[in-house]
């Protein structure tokens, strides 16, 4: 069984709560930075809250408020993605985003949309007539009215590039401990020393990621709290692969105050998804699936691309964004050792390197940055670059559906970062997320896993 | 073993149909078999009970044993095995790209043969609410945990569907001693002809006919299951769900591909020589249509060898393609969708299915003229067959629900 062990005694310059993928950024921006970094999560595996249920999109910020702290976050970020996305095996996938207009009253929006854009800096939007915007995506239905285009909004998968961030800042020199739950902590002259569930850490920082659960910490460690979690549930529907081909840019409603509403994209994995609902709700645990809302999805998916209809689904998933009474994102230094990340909502993904850049710098601390720095790359599991199944000695493929091989498998179990769930090894390598959800492949990935996940997918019969 | 690069007939698939198909074959050509998983055989492989082999082998054997005989005699005629090979794209020729351990490759052939199967619908499929614990599985992946593998994903679980895969999960479940918890079925009967409702009675397994799953819960492991009945609303604790049945027909290798898909069956299209759209390549068994019995599938196998055969020797006659539509929402598919030539084809007749509890009087008709009817009273996954029309026109199937 893969152990994080607990370091005996250590002392680290930052102790970073949460391994989503703000979690992660952070670690690899700490790193990176020089710090002595340990990562502490309460799941078995990383990725486990809000961070893996998202749309898998990197937003430019275009429609974020302007002058706030998520705009300048997710325009930091999506930079810094575009800079290191292939150093690290990371795929961006070029797909470019219309805003589309269903009404009358939507199509009058559109001009201030981009009015928006151009103060967030996203200088390159530009405006289509209906013809226009039927050449580009012929498949659209026809309550479509106009549209503008936003060039760089881009397709990414939202797991190997937390996981990406995650391994680089472990081969830097970070700790990652897993399943380990903070219970309390105390301050003492030279910063804090957290109680986990799994032992003591201490730290001269800490710095609260914990997503849905990020202002009950705050609470336990700091007894008090500047913002209440109002998580925000999403269902999703995910098409078969087929459908990929009925769209290639992601398709943008106009927004309302609430959400970004019901996008239609394609996913770096070759599929074709259609959400997210936003529903309120006071659970931050249960994200639950509710089949009107899910017929209600598809419905709204046919109408936008009618030959969805024709179609089958994959996949359905709900997630939590980490949503609070405020619309900004909530990033506060408390003081010298405690600095809160919270009410980081659907941006979450394009902000986070962003995000980890604001963070380092409200960090007094000063360390030595590395000045060579290791440079990991990740297995590429997106279906529009070179897969491990198009190259010899992969040992035949395990899940047949998403082409996923014995070698990558093997590989996601082992190394600094393993695999310790189903859930962490589907989220690294798509085993069971096609068609046929483990129908052909669950026998022998039972097999390949044995001894490898705290819970084993299926215990051996007497 | 060096994946060849070239044969006579490929068989993609190493299934009943499969293996039939390429027995036969073997005789007269080069056959190459190759299936993506690790062992020939196909699905029978991991359902580790009764009934198979009586028509193939004229004894009663358990899938496992049935599946080994199948290799065996492939082998044994001459058929080159190869396992552990997937499939990536078929284009004309017709050439096959495929990846091994090796890599990337191409094989040629005159004639390629698919028989890739079924699979069972997924609870995404059926949008079944709730959270995503483990323990939620199709039947086939709890046969190969149990059989192939000797382990128990879950100890109390719950199964949905009346199908005879259901039934198949009951057997399989006791085999590992797992204690099924509650059968449900939407409908108001069992789908299964037998043993229906009777089977999970006499196992002690509690059926809930009317019922449907509103919501999985548990967060690592399934915890328990909503499900909503003519009682209303009810918790079941179980820790597990067998997803069974609804299959669809393995087909993704037409997707973007050159072969005509029918929308209706999920599989190719073929004619009553078991020909695609493109006459190089051919279809048997599950692939054709959702669902039939493995000694169904390997008689289809059987069959469409003579047809491909005929193909080798330039004897068969050329695909003219006379389609089939039908009329009435009750029909779900028919098989063959097309008519080329009206006798000594690999499909004697046409095989259908209806989508819901009907009763009425099934016509077929060319050019408006009744050549064969048949009074039905059936439900859905039921067999029904009717005879091909005297000469190649366009034929009409037509239910006349009573």
């Amino acid at each position: 069984m893969p152990n994080d062990d607990l370091p005996a005694s250590e002392r680290f310059d930052v102790a970073i709560i949460g391994a989503g993928v703000v979690g992660c950024a952070l670690a690899r921006r700490f790193a990176l930075a020089g710090a002595k970094v340990a990562v502490i999560e309460k799941a078995v595996d990383i990725l486990d809250g809000a961070s893996k249920g998202n749309s898998a999109i990197l937003h430019t910020g275009f429609d974020a408020p302007v002058g706030s702290l998520e705009q300048a976050c997710v325009a930091a970020g999506y930079q810094e993605y575009l800079e290191i996305h292939g150093r690290l095996g990371l795929p961006l996938i070029k797909s470019g985003a219309l805003v589309i207009a269903w009404s009358e009253e939507e199509e009058a929006l559109l001009p201030s949309l981009m009015e928006q854009a151009h103060q967030n800096g996203v200088t390159d939007v530009e405006p289509l007539g209906e013809r226009a915007m039927r050449q580009l995506e012929p498949g659209l239905g026809k309550g479509a009215r106009a549209a503008f285009r936003v060039p760089r909004e881009y397709l990414i998968d939202p797991w190997s590039a937390p996981f990406a961030y995650l391994l680089q800042a472990v081969e830097n020199g970070a700790k990652i401990i897993r399943g380990a739950e903070v219970t309390g902590g105390e301050r003492d002259s030279d910063g804090w020393t957290l109680q986990t569930t799994r032992g003591k850490v201490a730290a001269r920082l800490v710095v609260n990621a914990a997503g849905l659960w990020g202002d009950l910490l705050d609470e336990k460690l700091i007894g008090g709290r500047d913002f209440h979690m109002k998580p925000r549930k999403g269902q999703f529907v995910v098409y078969d692969k087929p459908a990929s081909k009925l769209a290639s840019h992601i398709l943008l409603p106009v927004p309302n105050k609430i959400t970004k509403g019901v996008v239609v994209c394609r996913t770096a994995f070759g599929n074709l998804l259609v959400g997210p609902t936003a529903e309120d709700q006071d659970d931050r645990e249960h994200a639950v699936l509710v089949p009107e809302t899910l017929e209600a999805l598809k419905k709204r998916g046919e109408e936008i691309l009618p030959a969805l209809k024709d179609h089958q689904v994959t996949a359905i998933y709900a997630g939590l964004r980490p949503a609070t009474e405020f619309k900004d994102y909530c990033i506060k230094a408390h003081d010298r050792s405690y600095i809160t990340v919270g009410g980081i909502r659907s941006t979450g993904l394009s902000a986070a390197l962003g995000i980890a850049q604001h963070v380092l710098k409200l960090a007094e601390l000063q360390f030595n940055p590395r000045v060579d720095p290791v440079w990991p790359t990740v297995s590429n599991i997106s279906e529009y670059f070179p897969r491990d199944w198009q190259s010899e000695g992969h040992g035949g493929i395990v899940c047949h559906c998403e082409m996923a091989t014995k070698r990558e498998i093997l590989a996601a179990l082992d190394g600094p970062l393993p695999a310790r769930s189903l859930a962490g090894l589907k989220r690294r390598t798509r085993v069971t997320m096609g068609r046929c959800q483990g129908f052909f492949c669950s026998a022998e990935l039972a097999r390949l896993t044995d001894g490898h996940f705290d819970r084993p997918m299926a215990e051996k019969a007497q | 073993m060096t994946l060849p690069q070239e044969s006579d007939i490929l068989v993609i698939g190493a299934g009943p149909a499969g293996l039939a198909a390429a027995t036969i074959l073997a005789k007269t050509a080069r056959v190459l078999v190759i299936d993506r998983e690790a062992t020939a055989g196909g699905i029978p492989r991991h359902c580790g009970h009764y009934p198979f082999g009586m028509r193939e082998f004229h004894r009663l054997m358990k899938g496992p044993d049935y599946a080994r005989a199948l290799v065996e005699r492939a082998k044994q005629a001459g058929v080159t095995i190869a396992t552990r090979v997937n499939v990536v794209r078929l284009e004309p020729g017709p050439r096959v790209t495929v990846t091994s351990d090796a890599g990337l490759s191409e094989i040629r052939a005159k004639i390629v043969l698919i028989a890739t199967g079924v699979r069972e619908s997924s609870r995404a499929q059926r949008l079944i609410g709730g959270e995503k614990p483990g323990g939620i599985i199709p039947t086939g992946a709890l046969q190969g945990l149990v059989y192939l593998e000797g382990r128990r994903p879950f100890r109390r679980p719950v199964i949905l569907g009346t199908e005879l895969v259901s039934f198949s999960a009951i057997m399989t479940c006791l085999h590992a001693g797992i204690r099924p918890v509650a059968m449900i079925e939407p409908n108001a009967e069992a789908t299964a002809r037998w043993p229906g409702a009777l089977y999970p009675r006499l196992k002690g397994i509690p059926l809930h006919l009317s019922t449907s799953i509103r919501a999985i819960e548990g967060r690592e492991r399934v915890e328990r299951v909503i499900v909503d009945g003519p009682t209303g609303m009810q918790a079941i604790e179980t820790d597990g769900v067998i997803v069974t049945g609804k299959f669809r027909p393995e087909a993704t290798l037409f997707d973007g591909g050159h072969l005509e898909k029918d929308p209706k069956t999920g599989g190719p299209v073929v004619d009553n020589f078991g020909r695609c759209s493109d006459p190089a390549y051919f279809a048997a068994g599950n692939l054709l249509r959702p669902v039939e019995t493995a000694g169904w599938s390997w008689s289809e196998g059987v069959a469409v060898a003579q047809s491909i055969k005929a193909a080798l020797t330039g004897k068969l006659p050329a695909p003219t393609s006379q389609s089939v539509t039908l009329k009435g929402d009750a029909l779900s598919w028919v098989v063959p969708q097309r008519i080329s030539a009206p006798s000594d084809g690999a499909h004697e007749r046409f095989q259908l299915r209806v989508n819901r509890k009907v009763k009425g009087r099934l016509s077929a008709r060319v050019g408006g003229v009744e050549y064969a009817s048949l009074s039905i009273d059936t439900r859905p996954e039921r067999r029904i067959t009717l005879p091909l029309p005297p000469t190649a026109q366009p034929v009409e199937i037509v239910l006349e629900a009573k």
